[in-house]
């Protein structure tokens, strides 16, 4: 165990990094977590000690590690992990929050959860296995959430040997693969989780592989893309009218940048009503700047008194997405009560939740092979498919491709409020072309 | 390098913002979703550190207008008077309404009996949902993280809780994006933590940065303590010392605060924030193993507890 004290360096970390893990059941994820956790000084003496006792308890003669990220009783008895739980560790160099989601269990909107605020995703692999389905799955949920960065961990080095062609046939394929799906680059590295190679310490049975440990590499990957790349966006939560002595015409909108740099002195336009203003102050959480950018949380006060509520969009003038009542868009099926043509529905994008109606179910994808199947007529719990829906109201709204935030949306069931699908606007790569929706169904998907 | 260092060293962009910037950022944007979607939002609040920097973060975030929620402090009737003390003091110096639950009514009237072992933390379920119900609080904001204990790590943003206060964390709601699900049926409500991503580091470096007082005991003083199964406990009304236990005074500071019967302190002799950050960053016990009773008392105790109600 490694006892040594985290230095006074670990403490003054300042950046942060989202990412996710996937894994299917015995690729090894839970001891690549619990290694990440233990090596990182994550894992405090009681809570090793906690687990001492359990593993004890069930007859195990060595501590079980799953059971520290198991957190559930229902979860402890089954041995199964039911839920993405969310796990934080740091190094001298950075913090991280990690969506640990389950591998076998519900594994598309396990997966879909976690990829949606993750910079990074490590996909494993077993390395006697090599690229199976499951790890098609996976590259095609990275894909499809645009994570930026995508890891191929080839694990159990040790069981082939540590040898370098079983590990570069795996990520030539998996690179190839993701390639298809338009994940942009992908950094593959050889590992045993269980023995330590190349996790956390660079390993000396792999002096072939000149690349970076998984730690090196989740400390170094860039952060943050730059939000001056992007238009701006400002999807208003909250008006605050102090009404007060000491501030009677102060009215400010509050809200998180979604995406983009905003200026004073910016001209925008206010969506859905197109009415126009100019920014001529930015107070950040109680000081007045001249700039911010995505994603802080801030209060912009216009230079004329427009009727602007929550829900409505502040854009530049220039930039201003065009507003639609037909969504199109790509979805994932969170719930098991099947999403149907002619549901109505709530959809909740950004601040604003309008009704909205099912109009359409053109195609449902089938992740293993991403083969379409025409007009299924429902998606089912974890199902990926393409969407029309129809909204009561105009909605500016922009492709999950161009802004994660503003692309996407929840559809919400009017009647008890659950979470039943999770959206992302305009096309990918689940998008039917033209042959695939002509096609008879065959039925291969079954 | 300080350790309240705010500089985004090895920035990528010019537009890096601190993971503490970051943080914040977050759990303000937490705060006014909840103001723009509920009714009768409250704030649970201890005077704990937990609930201090999230008093924090909400007037921040509604500035410079005045507050939108009123506060809740479910009152164990063994709470340190330094944090009673406290407060009273924020609570007049914001400006802000205080609703207070007190277990001590509860076991007066024969609603709650008082548990053998003399710790009142599993009590203050009722009187919380009492308080919720009859005030008809639609949001509770909680001050929990997710990095306390692993049935927490489970535990959504915005946590749904039946009529009963329950969590069924077999019936969560998948939380994906920035776009939380506030909806509630009545009888309903809806827990919420803002603070769910952060760890206790980064609560301390907070309070430095940001230079927010807290209650005397989170720093080092000497005090009367005894020791009961391994951990310090000073001696009140609530039941200690038994007979055998030894009082004595030690140099001491508390890591959380909670119910006295429950809430050890640690041997520390850190004075400033500095030192406190420079402790627990060397620390090889978390918060809740060093000084939690309750949470010892199962594998499952706090995941049992909230199925209940409990924040």
């Amino acid at each position: 165990m490694n006892t040594s004290t985290i230095t006074t360096a670990e403490t003054s970390a300042t950046s942060l990094l989202r990412f996710a893990t996937a894994g299917s059941v015995d690729d090894g994820k839970s001891t690549l977590v619990g290694r990440l956790l233990h090596d990182s000084k994550s894992v405090l003496a009681d809570q090793l000690e906690a687990v001492e006792h359990a593993s004890r308890r069930r007859g195990a003669s060595a501590p079980d590690l799953a059971l520290l990220t198991d957190g559930l009783r229902a979860e402890r008895e089954q041995g199964i992990t039911i839920d993405v739980a969310y796990r934080y560790f740091a190094t001298p160099r950075r913090r991280f929050i990690l969506a640990d989601t389950p591998g076998h269990v519900q594994y598309t909107r396990n997966m879909v959860t976690g990829a949606s605020t993750a910079e990074l995703a490590v996909v494993l692999v077993d390395a006697r296995n090599g690229v199976v389905e499951q790890t098609r799955r996976h590259a095609a949920v990275a894909a499809l959430l645009r994570v930026p960065h995508v890891v191929l961990a080839v694990n159990k080095m040790d069981l082939v040997d540590y040898a370098e062609p079983v590990f570069a046939a795996i990520a030539e394929e998996f690179t190839g693969y993701a390639a298809s799906l338009g994940i942009p680059e992908v950094t593959a590295i050889p590992i045993s989780a269980l023995a330590g190679d190349n996790v956390v310490t660079a390993s000396a049975n792999m002096d072939w592989y000149g690349g970076p440990t998984v730690l090196e590499h989740l400390e170094t990957v860039p952060v943050g893309a730059d939000p001056s790349a992007d238009p701006a966006r400002f999807p208003v939560q909250y008006v605050i009218r102090p009404q007060t002595a000491e501030h009677p015409d102060y009215r400010g909108y509050a809200g998180q940048i979604a995406s983009g740099v905003l200026r004073t002195g910016d001209a925008v336009t206010v969506l859905p009503s197109g009415r126009t203003s100019t920014i001529v102050g930015i107070d950040a959480l109680g000081q007045a700047v001249d700039v911010a950018w995505a994603p802080q949380s801030v209060t912009l006060r216009l230079a004329d008194d427009l009727d602007i509520s929550r829900g409505d969009l502040i854009a530049p003038g220039a930039q201003a997405p065009a507003t639609t009542q037909d969504v199109e868009a790509t979805v994932c099926h969170l719930h098991d009560r099947p999403l149907r043509v002619g549901d109505r529905v709530l959809l909740k994008h950004t601040t604003r939740t309008v009704k909205a109606i099912v109009k359409d179910i053109p195609s449902r994808l089938t992740l293993d092979d991403l083969s379409q199947h025409p007009a299924p007529g429902e998606l089912g719990a974890n199902d990926i498919g393409r969407v029309t829906v129809r909204t009561a109201e105009p909605l500016a709204l922009d492709a999950y491709a161009d802004s994660r935030r503003t692309g996407s949306f929840l559809l919400i069931d009017p009647a008890d409020g659950t979470t039943r699908t999770a959206g992302m606007a305009g096309d990918s790569f689940a998008t039917p072309t033209v042959e695939d929706a002509a096609r008879p169904d065959e039925g291969w998907d079954f | 390098m300080s350790l309240l260092s705010l500089t985004n060293e090895g920035a990528d962009t010019p537009y890096a913002l601190s993971h503490l910037d970051a943080l914040e950022s977050e759990a303000v944007h937490i705060f006014r979703e909840v103001a723009g979607e509920f009714e009768r939002p409250v704030i649970l609040f201890s005077g704990g550190k937990d609930s201090i920097v999230m008093l924090h973060l909400a007037l921040k975030a509604f500035a410079p207008a005045p507050l939108p929620f009123s506060l809740l402090h479910v009152d164990t009737g063994h709470n340190f008077p330094e944090v009673l003390a406290y407060r009273d003091r924020t609570v007049a110096e914001h400006g802000l309404r205080l609703h207070v639950a007190s277990v001590q009514e509860f076991i007066d009237d024969g609603r709650l009996r008082e548990r053998p072992d003399g710790t009142r933390n599993p009590l203050q379920t009722v009187p919380l949902l009492d308080a919720i119900e009859k005030n008809r609080f639609d949001a509770v904001f909680g001050g929990g993280r997710r990095d306390e204990e692993k049935a927490r790590a489970k535990e959504r943003v915005f946590s749904l809780r039946d009529e009963f206060g329950g969590w069924d964390p077999r019936r969560q709601r998948p939380e994906l994006w920035q776009l939380y699900n506030g909806r509630h049926s009545p009888g309903e409500h809806v827990r919420v933590f803002p603070l769910s991503n952060w760890t206790e580091l980064d609560v301390w470096q907070y309070i430095g940065r940001e230079k927010i007082e807290l209650p005397g005991i989170y720093y080092a003083h000497e005090r009367e303590v005894f020791s009961r199964a391994g951990m310090w406990l000073a001696p009140g009304e609530w039941g200690g010392p038994k007979e055998g236990e030894r009082v004595e005074t030690r140099l001491v500071r508390y890591r959380t605060v909670g119910d006295m019967s429950c809430t050890g302190a640690v041997d520390s002799d850190a004075v400033t924030i500095e030192q406190v950050i420079e402790e627990i960053a060397a620390s090889r016990l978390t918060e809740r193993g060093a000084t939690r009773a309750d949470d010892k008392l199962s594998e499952a105790a706090m995941e049992d507890r909230k199925r209940e109600g409990y924040f």
